[in-house]
């Protein structure tokens, strides 16, 4: 069953801010707090938005599960890769091979206090988009299996 | 490349499988056989890393593995005070033991799986949980660091428990899953409070670390209750055993036969805090006789409440109780001889080499009979002893490997189980007699109730109602088939494989020197 247009509407205009919020938490994982984890929950949580605004049609239409599994499948990936990677460039697993190489993420962290900058961390930032990528898919898939399991609508 | 995977086998070991593990949605998509075929390739590869890493250690001493280092030798920063802030793998005699037989298990049951499970769906997620569960091993028994040493241990445990539920059996095997579920997150957070209890005290988590600053204050006895507590509801040892009949008998038999290793890895947990974290600071009399208690109880009650069971895995659970009641013996009566060297070398040290020699052969005619009892049940579709019968005239394989099981089990020679028991019965007799006649009762009550089993599965005319059961697929004989050569071989030449593998492994417990130096030797 819809939700009314009022609370379609809403839902529709907060949708872009909590994804853009999710992937702002992501990728500043190795600068403020939060991280992949946290981030991934929270564009997880625009997947909720959807199910109270729309109905179950609508929602098992609008994002097909086999995405999730996808993003859950290439976050886990890009995470145990990127570890694996490290023996490739000679250092122990998880090693931290970008750190101060001068490519991506490979600025040497300022001394002192600043603003941060994002292009600092080495690989924490990409473990921090990996963790990102597999939480959302996991819970969503968790979300849509919850939603799933709910007794049919009654139209 | 050697080199490579040799410098790097602790942390291979655990990537090869998680790789495989994550990669498996994805090679599942090409269809049946190239995800069985992949799945092989990842538990062999496992397989040999583990093999190649005891070589080393066995060699070559104790192996330390760095995570995140520029090198992986480099346990203490030059610039940490002399502390490893890193997560360690400490890979000793020991751990390796552990590793080796656990990852041979692991490719054994996927093997079976093949065959076993080629039918049923979400075959995607089975082998993917098979692999996380034998990561979850693998971390257990090799890491260094208690907190990841609690990571794996959830890992373990949450991989285990939806396992069990894989074949849903209307709702009775979700049922027997959730129980496993939240009895292994309870002792997980046992072991968690006791983590917390320690690092508090000593401002480390690594093992070497706290055993080398261990004063045994009260703080330090309440954490070792909790742990002691929260590894034996793991391994199953009476009185906390309760969840292995439900969760052994309701899993497929592959996944039973894992679970037979994942609960060993909380044993080896157990004996790793015992004798490496505390150590001599211990009351090592008073937690020796209670962890004997623990074992002697697990003996007799496990044997007792398997007499009468009907289900035939129920029966075997409970003997799987039963037989690791014989493992903490054994180490328990080291544990009391640990700060007296006369009698450790008398009696002690055979007593620790039989218990941790009976952990491998317990895995493997446990893992056997598990896998005898899966494969009836996939031609029968029965786990009803009262309904079997003259299944001997068309299983005749599975008949030959179930009895070659069930005489390990009992401790008859030329099989395995009866080497380790004979370590065991002549060191605790000479520690005290009357809990070694326990133990032979114990054995001679394993060998009349796999008498029963034997005669009621296998025994009398064939029945028409299984007039057209046929022998299991060829990987299933194959899986059991390597077993019972193992079983054999073990049984054949025990002081081989007792003075390379074993006798190293029960050092490596008695010499907490040793295990802290490999720590702090590195600097």
């Amino acid at each position: 069953m819809n939700m009314s247009n009022l609370v379609r509407s809403g839902a529709n205009i907060m949708m872009p801010f909590i994804l853009v919020y999710g992937f702002y938490i992501v990728v500043h994982g190795h600068l403020t707090p939060g991280g992949g984890f946290q981030g991934g929950a929270v564009i997880a949580t625009a997947v909720v938005l959807l199910m109270v605004a729309y109905s179950r049609a609508d929602v098992f239409a609008s994002i097909p599960k086999n995405v999730l599994k996808n993003s859950e499948t290439a976050g886990l990936l890009l995470f145990i890769g990127t570890a694996l990677l490290a023996l490739t460039a000679g250092i122990a697993f998880f090693g931290n091979w970008l750190l101060g190489a001068g490519s991506l993420f490979g600025t040497p962290v300022a001394f002192g206090i600043n603003p941060g900058d994002i292009n600092t961390g080495g690989i924490i930032p990409i473990l921090n988009i990996a963790v990102g990528i597999e939480v959302l898919g996991a819970m969503g898939i968790l979300l849509l299996v919850m939603l799933g399991g709910m007794k049919g609508d009654a139209e | 490349m050697m080199d490579f995977i040799m410098a790097n086998a602790p942390a291979l070991l655990i990537a090869v499988p998680m790789l495989g593990a994550f990669a498996l949605p994805l090679v599942g998509r090409l269809g049946d056989t190239p995800r069985n075929g992949w799945i092989l390739a990842v538990t062999l590869i496992t397989a040999i890393i583990a093999a190649l890493l005891a070589w080393t250690v066995l060699t070559g001493g104790p192996v330390l593995y760095t995570f995140g280092a520029a090198s992986s030798s480099d346990a203490i920063p030059a610039d940490s005070g002399g502390i490893p802030i890193r997560i360690i793998f400490t890979v000793d005699a020991m751990s390796a033991f552990m590793a080796l037989f656990a990852a041979f298990v692991g490719f054994i049951t996927c093997l079976y799986s093949v065959a076993s499970e080629r039918l049923s769906s979400g075959k995607d997620g089975y082998y993917a949980l098979m692999l996380l569960l034998l990561v979850g091993i693998l971390g257990m028994v090799t890491t260094g660091d208690l907190f990841n040493f609690f990571v794996f241990l959830e890992i373990n445990s949450l991989a285990g428990a939806a396992l069990v539920a894989y074949r849903i059996d209307k709702g009775v095997s979700v049922e027997a899953a959730l129980k496993y579920g939240f009895l292994s997150t309870l002792a997980g957070l046992m072991v968690l409070y006791a983590i917390g209890l320690l690092y508090g005290q000593y401002d480390s988590l690594n093992m070497a670390v706290i055993a080398s600053r261990m004063s045994y204050t009260m703080l330090d006895k309440v954490a070792l209750a909790l742990l002691i507590a929260g590894l034996a509801l793991k391994a199953g040892a009476v009185p906390l055993h309760f969840w292995t009949p439900d969760a052994y008998s309701m899993a497929p038999a592959a996944v039973t036969a894992f679970l037979v290793v994942a609960s060993q890895a909380g044993l080896y947990g157990l004996f790793r805090v015992l004798f490496s974290v505390y150590g001599l600071t211990l009351n090592y009399v008073t937690v020796g006789w209670a962890v004997i208690i623990l074992g002697v109880l697990s003996m007799v009650v496990g044997v007792t409440m398997a007499i009468p069971q009907k289900d035939v895995k129920r029966l075997m659970a409970y003997h799987a109780v039963s037989q690791s009641g014989y493992m903490l013996l054994g180490v328990g009566v080291g544990l009391v001889v640990l700060g007296d060297a006369a009698a450790m070398d008398a009696f002690g040290r055979t007593a620790m080499e039989g218990g941790i020699f009976h952990i491998v052969n317990h895995a493997m005619y446990k893992g056997l009979l598990f896998l005898t009892a899966g494969a009836i049940f996939l031609q029968t579709g029965t786990r009803n002893l009262n309904k079997m019968g003259g299944l001997g005239h068309s299983m005749k394989w599975t008949m030959l490997f179930f009895i070659i099981g069930a005489l390990a089990i009992a401790g008859i020679p030329p099989f395995n189980g009866f080497a380790s028991k004979l370590m065991i019965y002549e060191s605790v007799f000479a520690f005290s007699p009357v809990i070694a006649v326990i133990a032979m009762v114990v054995s001679i009550l394993t060998l009349a109730s796999f008498v029963k089993v034997f005669h009621a599965i296998f025994m009398g005319p064939q029945q028409p109602k299984y007039a057209d059961v046929i022998e299991v697929p060829r990987p299933m004989l194959v899986a059991m088939g390597a077993l019972a050569l193992l079983t054999i071989l073990m049984g054949i030449f025990p002081e081989q494989i007792v003075s390379t593998v074993i006798a190293p492994a029960a050092n490596a417990l008695i010499d907490q020197s040793a295990y802290v130096a490999t720590v702090f030797g590195g600097v």
